[in-house]
């Protein structure tokens, strides 16, 4: 089984690819990159005047599946992926029950094997249940195939705790993800605390519930030395201290949501559930703060932090409905708009952060489009323009705010291990 | 706009000035023997209150009723909230029985906002959340004019709860319109820095003296213990520097004026002889807060 992508422009950071040339996949892998491949038999698939990268990698998605089907599975879930661009999504652990075993993660493995259309690697969490108390297993995840740990959305608040998961993640050798939300500090809060905040009465959560965690964090970090990352980094501090930390030579890095670049509290249609997340919307200046680290290079990855609610918990009250956002589907066409039509970012740059920067981070083997490297490739339009529709989406669930936004760029076809599982109809 | 009155921060002054003006027309009618018109005969006004209330709910009963208008009144407890009907669904449900007008209380901030999305009757706020009660505003700033004539240049004190103030934030939207001088006083952690930034005219302080300094009206809030998620005062001494006592007085305006949007702690917030001031017009509010809610049920509904 063979496919050949023609005549796209073939970015690949990774082999330090820029120019137009064909992707010849063969049983699965990357069979070559060069002007005029072709093979016998092999499926062809047009992308004169696209971009052809290595298969994107969202390294914070939630699918929702064992618990919370009603709002996404494996199966939608790995669909709205494909979708988006992304050939690979790392699922975290705050399922029914808790990814905190060898069996939910081995679960989780059998269950992408047999439904999801892209690659789905499990992240275990750090304690079990994710309460912060007492340590997960964390080898036998590892064994079983989660590629880090993280009690993401419920964040290890004793750091105590948080030190002896750092020691095991070393020793394992895998990368510990954290949410980073001083739980006290954001305790009742809806949205990020500032003027709008102020003017809607809706209770705040301070830039500092970050900040904190971050500062003592990356201090345990250089403690044990482990692979530290921060997830959805939203704030002007949390970037800076980063930053500080990576000068320092510690192993640490964090990504960035493709909502958190866009937009800034001042955008939020007021009491619009489809705009609350964690961390919320910030201020324009950490905003600003974002997008010059993501200029800069300070920031290693883009991540969707996918988050599928019903609308049933969506329409509600905006104090009572849960936090998040779906996002595989637009998160190249805001890149684009924001970052690279911006002149912010490189287009290869851009490429970077779906691709080498989350496998830095993961160390998947993949990433690249090199001769070996698994046949995963993102084919994209900078220019094309479409309108996002989410009652159109494979995704269970409703709750962008995107939704009619008008986008000049975005995904046209994704293939998995030489697979197309999907085109742009 | 939608069609029913969510919040005084999208009113502009024009349309403020006209209900206020309406309210003025109605206040004789409460001192008459027979106060009932039939403006609003045949219409059917329902009160659904999500929080306790005892002046907004009745104020707002009555108003109807001396309108000509038929009116219900819904509070949480006892009905299907208890069962666990969701919000939207509570009010298509009650929307389908057609009611004239959807007056609501909730304590979550834009659940009227939110609702007024979803549903075609019109919607009138009763207070939602730490955000707006815009028929206080609009009953304090009537109680105002009828003393001084003017807003503009009036130098306002709002002192208490401000953070978790609805009252506050309606008075200083109003307020604020009409050019007055606005002066939020209160302990630090709840007098968010970011208030200052609500409209034009407003400064901050946490000295109750500097507040009430060259004052002409002086409003006091209510803590609000209910709203509290922390002991974010030392609630102790809440009464020692930020009740209002009579020697403070001295310091305001001569004919400065004492409002109070009820309901009232004697002893934690006011001292019961400013309570009971000759220039204390907490009842005046009272008696205004119908002729204004008239006002308003006129405007939507009529």
């Amino acid at each position: 089984m063979s496919i050949v992508i023609k005549n796209g422009r073939v970015i690949d950071p990774a082999s330090k690819t820029d120019r137009v040339a064909d992707v010849l996949i063969v049983d699965g892998l990357v069979a070559g990159v060069a002007p005029n491949l072709s093979s016998p038999h092999a499926e062809v698939l047009d992308a004169t005047g696209l971009i052809v990268a290595p298969g994107f990698i969202d390294m914070h998605v939630h699918l929702r599946e064992p618990g919370f089907e009603h709002a996404e599975n494996i199966e939608s879930g790995s669909r709205a992926a494909a979708a988006g661009g992304f050939t690979s999504v790392c699922c975290m652990p705050n399922t029914k029950p808790v990814n905190d075993s060898v069996t939910v993660t081995s679960y989780i493995v059998e269950r992408a094997r047999r439904s999801s259309i892209v690659n789905v690697f499990p992240i275990g969490a750090i304690t079990k249940g994710s309460a912060g108390e007492e340590l997960a297993a964390i080898g036998g995840m590892k064994d079983a195939g989660a590629v880090a740990i993280s009690d993401d959305g419920l964040p290890v608040m004793n750091a105590r705790v948080m030190r002896r998961a750092m020691e095991f993640a070393r020793s394992y050798d895998l990368p510990l993800i954290q949410h980073c939300e001083d739980l006290n500090l954001s305790a009742g809060g809806d949205m990020h605390e500032g003027a709008a905040s102020v003017r809607w009465g809706l209770r705040g959560i301070p830039a500092a519930a970050e900040d904190v965690m971050v500062a003592r964090d990356l201090v345990l970090a250089q403690l044990t030395g482990a692979r530290y990352h921060v997830a959805h980094v939203s704030t002007r501090n949390a970037v800076a201290m980063v930053q500080y930390a990576r000068r320092q030579g510690l192993p640490v890095s964090c990504e960035v949501t493709p909502h958190h670049f866009a937009l800034a509290d001042v955008d939020i249609h007021a009491y619009d559930s489809n705009y609350k997340m964690k961390p919320p919307l910030r201020a324009c200046g950490d905003r600003e703060a974002i997008l010059d680290s993501l200029a800069a290079g300070a920031i290693d990855a883009i991540a969707t932090d996918h988050a599928p609610h019903p609308g049933s918990e969506k329409m509600q009250e905006f104090e009572r409905c849960p936090f998040g956002i779906i996002g595989l589907e637009t998160a190249i066409g805001l890149a684009l708009e924001h970052l690279v039509h911006t002149g912010k970012i490189s287009l290869t740059r851009m490429v970077e952060l779906f691709t080498v920067g989350p496998e830095s981070v993961l160390r998947l083997g993949r990433g690249t489009l090199a001769t070996g490297a698994p046949g995963d490739v993102t084919v994209f339009s900078t220019d094309l323009n479409w309108t996002y529709d989410v009652n159109q989406s494979p995704s269970r669930s409703r709750n962008s705010p995107f939704h009619e936004h008008a986008f000049k760029g975005g995904p046209v076809a994704t293939v998995v291990g030489g697979k197309l599982v999907w085109q742009r109809g | 706009m939608h069609a029913g009155l969510l919040g005084i921060e999208e009113l502009n002054r024009a349309e403020i000035e006209t209900l206020l003006a309406r309210a003025k027309d109605f206040q004789p009618i409460q001192s008459q023997t027979v106060k009932k018109l039939d403006t609003l005969r045949g219409k059917m006004i329902v009160n659904l209150f999500y929080e306790a209330s005892t002046r907004t709910r009745t104020s707002f009963e009555i108003a109807a009723k001396r309108l000509g208008a038929d009116a219900v009144s819904i509070t949480a407890s006892g009905s299907s909230v208890s069962k666990g009907e969701s919000l939207v669904d509570t009010l298509n449900t009650l929307a389908a029985m057609r009611p004239d007008a959807i007056v609501m209380r909730h304590s979550a901030s834009g659940a009227p906002h939110f609702l007024a999305r979803h549903l075609r009757a019109p919607i009138i706020n009763a207070g939602d959340g730490l955000h707006e009660h815009p028929t206080q505003a609009l009953l304090d700033a009537r109680t105002i004019l009828d003393r001084t004539n003017h807003l503009e240049g009036l130098r306002v004190a709002i002192i208490g709860d401000i953070v978790h103030s609805r009252v506050a934030r309606s008075n200083v939207f109003l307020l604020s319109k009409f050019g007055a001088d606005i002066v939020l006083c209160g302990p630090a952690s709840l007098l968010p820095v970011e208030l200052a930034q609500l409209a034009e005219g407003v400064r901050l302080t946490t000295d109750i003296r500097e507040a009430i300094q060259d004052a002409d009206v002086i409003m006091m809030l209510r803590v609000q213990l209910e709203r509290q998620h922390e002991a974010s005062f030392p609630a102790s001494e809440y009464f020692r520097f930020y009740g209002l006592r009579l020697e403070h007085l001295d310091l305001a305006r001569p004919d400065a004026i004492v409002m109070h949007p009820g309901p009232i702690n004697r002893g934690r917030e006011l001292s019961s002889e400013v309570a009971d001031f000759t220039r204390s017009v907490i009842l005046n509010q009272v008696e205004n807060g119908i002729a204004v809610r008239m006002a308003v049920l006129e405007k939507v509904i009529g």
